[in-house]
């Protein structure tokens, strides 16, 4: 038998079942949608106290970040993500697992070199990559208003 | 002593046989359709341990004490000692070996460690040691942390993943006594046919396992059909699939006498592990707890177990390499003379 | 109204980064780049202050929004402070999240212990 490797990769590709693609995109949207949902409650109760719309908008982030990050340590996030899956990693509150989760998870080697290195083993990136587009972006507006 | 055959397949002349064996497991192994089949299931995961690497490695010490016990033999009647585990260094091996005091030999082979372990041992067994100890581990939260993602993180599981079994099983290999008989081994070749999802391990495998049992058929002279029951380690209901696909296309094809641990440790409906179980402790539980006792049971004469490993690193991964494969083969069997 | 609005739009960005996991061999983290990236682009043309303004926290909740914050905040500090606020500007804006996210992940960690799945 000689089989190349871009037949079986084919042949691979055609062993694996079905991704339930409705399924997941209803949960996506549900869970992502109910997320935002309490995300406008939050905002809400913050302008009716008061503050102006970017601070509200600020501690509306905050108030979602503490809330997922409570999930995640009581074991409740990942399993909404379950079902959520890309309603539960979009919103902020997936920054949030993704940034407590591991904080969590390398506790064991440490204060320092576990938490404190990996907190940002999966979050990081979009920090990274965040901050270096919004820069970019500040040079080339910059540039353009000299102009 | 252990001579050799066509290309790879070695035979093992004299008289070797499993002694005993034990499978430990935990609370999802337990749920599982062979949840009666382990000796030991403890229900906390963290078997009473501080780490999950910890855990693991207790698992280990458990199998092996359970194994001597059940064999009235002490770890000081032990030569040698073939474990390994899917952590980094082998340290859940390494660190429940710390304690025995017996010649200690370290194996990473990935998910196919417990054949590679068992046919180590036997090769050992007919020629100059009397007992070897084959061991074997994986736990789904030390492996998830290496490998994967922190356990609490939130992601969904495509369909061709596998679960990583929280078990760990350990055979007493010995020459000139007990049953059943390891009558032949194979170890297998690294093969890579392109695949590089790290959620498709059983796809990975596949090629490694048909690459094996395909050569032992050919070294030996035999077919599908001699045998009671052919396993493979951990290809889970992707890998099986394509298992028999390869095969049939090699001119080997199987029959109903084939099946894969992967399938038989959990309930793939009702206990969410998508494609199937997968790790080390995978196919060491499977053999060590099911398939060696149905051997010893008569229920089963003969038998060809592979063990199956996806050859694979987080940095080999990232890196962008494909994930070869390999496949290491014993052969059990209940007659005491030659079957070749 | 406001609500409905936040749900369906919410619930239409996760979507789509739901289709980016089935039908892509992407990791989460890439997706999440690829959110925050996206926010930061669609905010510089102009297109996503008119989505936040229509959706409020349908749009701002996703990571695009994040995105979004990111290049609102270096806008307004290079109008306010000249080159220096494409440095500043994007930190600063989105310094209450970040500041978030290392605290609570730092408590939880303190009180809390990953399960067995």
């Amino acid at each position: 038998m000689s089989l190349s490797s871009d037949e079986y990769k084919k042949m691979g590709e055609a062993a694996v079942p079905k991704t339930k693609c409705f399924r997941n995109l209803s949960g996506a949207f549900l869970i992502g949608g109910t997320i935002c949902l309490i995300g406008q409650f939050v905002l809400n109760f913050y302008l009716d106290a008061g503050l102006s719309t970017p601070n509200a908008s600020a501690a509306c982030s905050m108030t979602l970040i503490a809330f997922s990050a409570v999930l995640t340590g009581f074991g409740v996030y990942d399993k909404i993500a379950k079902f959520g899956g890309g309603g539960t990693l979009v919103p902020i509150t997936g920054f949030a697992n993704a940034v407590v989760s591991p904080a969590m998870e390398f506790k064991s080697e440490g204060f320092v070199l576990g938490l404190g290195v990996k907190i940002f083993t999966i979050a990081g990136p979009v920090i990274v990559y965040g901050v270096l587009a919004s820069v970019a972006y500040g040079i080339i507006y910059w540039i353009l208003k000299i102009m | 002593m252990a001579h050799k055959i066509g290309k790879q397949t070695l035979i093992i002349d004299g008289v070797v046989g499993i002694r005993s064996s034990a499978a430990v497991g935990s609370k999802k192994e337990g749920e599982g359709p062979l949840g009666k089949d382990f000796d030991i299931i403890n229900d906390d995961s963290r078997f009473g341990e501080k780490t999950w690497e910890k855990a693991e490695s207790k698992m280990q010490e458990l199998a092996c004490w359970k194994a001597l016990k059940k064999a009235e033999a002490e770890m000081k009647d032990v030569d040698f000692i073939f474990a390994g585990d899917l952590l980094n260094q082998c340290i859940a091996s390494a660190f429940s070996a710390r304690g025995s005091k017996v010649p200690y030999i370290g194996l990473y082979g990935a998910c196919s460690t417990f054949a590679e372990a068992v046919g180590l041992s036997a090769v050992f067994a007919d020629s100059a040691a009397k007992n070897c100890l084959a061991v074997a581990s994986s736990h789904f939260c030390s492996a998830e942390r290496q490998y994967r993602f922190p356990l609490e993180y939130g992601g969904q599981r495509p369909p061709s993943a596998q679960w990583t079994a929280t078990a760990a099983g350990a055979a007493l290999v010995s020459k000139e006594e007990g049953f059943p008989f390891v009558k032949a081994v194979t170890f297998g070749t690294v093969e890579d046919f392109g695949i590089n999802d790290q959620n498709n391990m059983g796809a990975a495998m596949a090629p490694a396992a048909a690459e094996t049992l395909s050569q032992f058929f050919k070294d030996t002279y035999t077919d599908p059909e001699d045998y009671d029951l052919i396993v493979t380690g951990d290809l889970g209901f992707v890998g099986a699939n394509l298992m028999k696909e390869l095969m049939g296309r090699k001119g080997f094809p199987l029959g109903e006498n084939y099946s894969d641990c992967g399938l038989m440790l959990y309930d793939r409906e009702k206990q969410q592990v998508e494609s199937g179980a997968s790790g080390c402790g995978c196919s060491a539980s499977v053999l060590s707890g099911h398939v060696i006792p149905m051997l010893r049971d008569g229920m089963l004469k003969s038998v060809l177990a592979l063990s199956t490993g996806a050859l694979m690193s987080p940095t080999s991964v990232q890196q962008g390499e494909t994930i070869p494969g390999v496949a290491h083969l014993v052969c059990f069997s209940s007659e005491k003379g030659g079957i070749f | 109204m406001e609500y409905l609005k936040a749900f369906i739009v919410g619930g239409i960005i996760c979507a789509i980064g739901q289709v980016f996991i089935d039908k892509t061999k992407l990791t989460p983290a890439r997706i999440l780049v690829g959110f925050v990236v996206s926010g930061v682009i669609l905010s510089a043309l102009g297109f996503y202050e008119p989505l936040v303004e229509f959706a409020g926290a349908g749009a701002t909740v996703p990571l695009s929004g994040f995105g979004h914050s990111l290049a609102k905040g270096v806008r307004a500090a290079v109008a306010d402070k000249g080159f220096l606020g494409a440095f500043t500007g994007g930190l600063s804006a989105t310094a209450g999240g970040i500041t978030a996210a290392i605290v609570f992940g730092f408590i939880i960690a303190v009180f809390f212990k990953p399960k067995d799945k």
